[in-house]
């Protein structure tokens, strides 16, 4: 009998335990990583802007995407919520008033076509039946422009999507005014489709009677983007 | 006088190595224009995420064919050395980064050395959890309840990790004058044996009395 030593000659296969050991590490974090994503966003509060984009995990689930650097800033003093077009009665609002429109809550689930999602998000906002209540859209308006503070950002939905019961222009989310990074004053929320279609930072809605494509659509993305049934089934 | 060299791998093993190679940077590349802004404008989506894919696939079924067709004995050989870690690998490991301080020698390294064997381990595990996260991705497109917060956020931080770890091996393989000779070994196969016998003596041995020895194994 040999004795047995410490370590046999050809080693011990550890090689296998580690690569073994970080793929079970790495399918464990589909289920811990958003808790850890929650915990570093409270611990984190003031990440700044982009930080999350470099380092995922640090904005609560959200990634904040934009197409101009910096963001756009919201000053109630000088916004105006412009809504015209193809209308009867077009608008220009000032923040007060925007602010004072009556609204509604709601609790729904965002999905990011880039794979992300957040469950379970508290919006208020104003129902777009409120604004064309207000405007009264002509029988030829059949889309909707969206345009952002943050130019060149736009984008169009039917009037038909302009309508699912869960739409809204939301002020609030999650109990507090829309921050910066998330479209302050005032984003659409559109949880049917992925997120791209819910235009931050409005600052005009258009009636139009023609179709024009989005920014992101301008680049190969789907028009309709269903969560579920577009861009290649994402 | 020709230098000696020592065969270091098979056409079958370098064929899997430059697979890899080549589906992992179309596959970052596409990555990053899928999901970072900044890349976003310089591919459309479809075409971007066809080729993200498909590069998947080619890799997967690539290897497979590989396997099936190549020299089976031999990468099952480098899969034993890359798998086998013994004393003078952890010796290798821990004394790391006071070797990068003092420069004092490394423990005597097999075929690979402690730093390659772990490298090729965490590529392994972290492009197994691409493949099971990257999955979910394409699946929860279909059926929603598939799509899982967590999901994304391995599949970037696996990408964070392999980028670092590739980088860290490209710089190793080409440009750091102590170890770019191993390039070699990745290209045509083979490698300078004084090279090997500096860094990789348990790989080829001490240093023939009369006349080239041939590496064991």
């Amino acid at each position: 009998m040999e004795r047995p030593t410490p370590t046999p000659r050809e080693g011990l296969p550890i090689g296998r335990a580690a690569l073994l050991g970080t793929f079970i590490a790495g399918v464990g974090g589909i289920a811990i990583a958003p808790k850890i994503s929650s915990m570093l966003a409270s611990a984190v509060p003031s990440a700044p802007v982009g930080l999350g984009d470099l380092l995922p995990g640090l904005g609560g689930g959200w990634r904040i995407y934009s197409v101009q650097s910096p963001l756009p800033t919201f000053d109630p003093a000088t916004f105006e919520l412009r809504i015209h077009g193809l209308v009867e009665r077009p608008q220009v609002l000032r923040w007060s008033a925007v602010a004072a429109l009556p609204g509604e809550r709601q609790v729904s689930d965002f999905h990011c076509v880039t794979g992300w999602s957040v469950d379970k998000v508290h919006w208020e906002g104003i129902r777009p039946q409120t604004i064309i209540d207000l405007v009264r859209p002509k029988p030829s308006a059949q889309f909707v422009s969206l345009q952002s503070l943050e130019a060149p950002y736009i984008d169009q939905i039917s009037m038909d999507q302009f309508r699912e019961p869960n739409a809204m222009l939301a002020r609030h989310q999650d109990g507090k005014p829309l921050t910066r990074s998330h479209g302050a004053p005032l984003r659409l929320v559109l949880p049917s489709m992925y997120g791209y279609k819910n235009v931050k930072w409005v600052r005009e809605l258009r009636f139009d009677a023609v179709a024009t494509p989005g920014y992101w659509e301008q680049r190969g993305y789907d028009i309709d983007a269903w969560v579920g049934k577009s861009n290649g089934y994402g | 006088m020709a230098r000696q060299r020592v065969k270091r791998f098979g056409r079958t093993e370098r064929a899997a190595h430059w697979l890899l190679a080549g589906t992992f940077f179309t596959m970052l590349f596409t990555g990053l224009c899928l999901s970072v802004s900044a890349f976003a404008g310089i591919l459309d989506r479809p075409t971007a995420k066809a080729w993200h894919i498909w590069s998947a696939v080619v890799l997967a079924a690539g290897l497979a064919v590989i396997a099936l067709l190549g020299d089976r004995r031999s990468l099952a050989r480098s899969a034993h050395d890359l798998d086998r870690f013994d004393a003078d690998d952890g010796e290798w490991l821990l004394g790391a980064p006071r070797r990068f301080v003092n420069g004092r020698p490394a423990p005597p390294q097999g075929r690979f050395n402690a730093g390659q064997k772990l490298n090729a381990s965490l590529i392994g595990g972290l492009m197994l959890a691409m493949y099971v996260t990257g999955f979910l991705l394409w699946y929860g497109e279909r059926d929603t309840t598939y799509r899982f917060a967590g999901t994304v956020m391995v599949h970037d931080w696996a990408t964070l990790i392999l980028m670092l770890l590739v980088a860290g091996h490209i710089y190793l393989a080409v440009l750091n004058p102590a170890t770019r000779h191993a390039l070699r070994g990745m290209t045509v196969g083979d490698v300078d044996e004084d090279w090997a016998r500096e860094h990789h003596a348990k790989w080829v041995g001490p240093a023939p009395v009369d006349g080239p020895k041939s590496p064991a194994g």
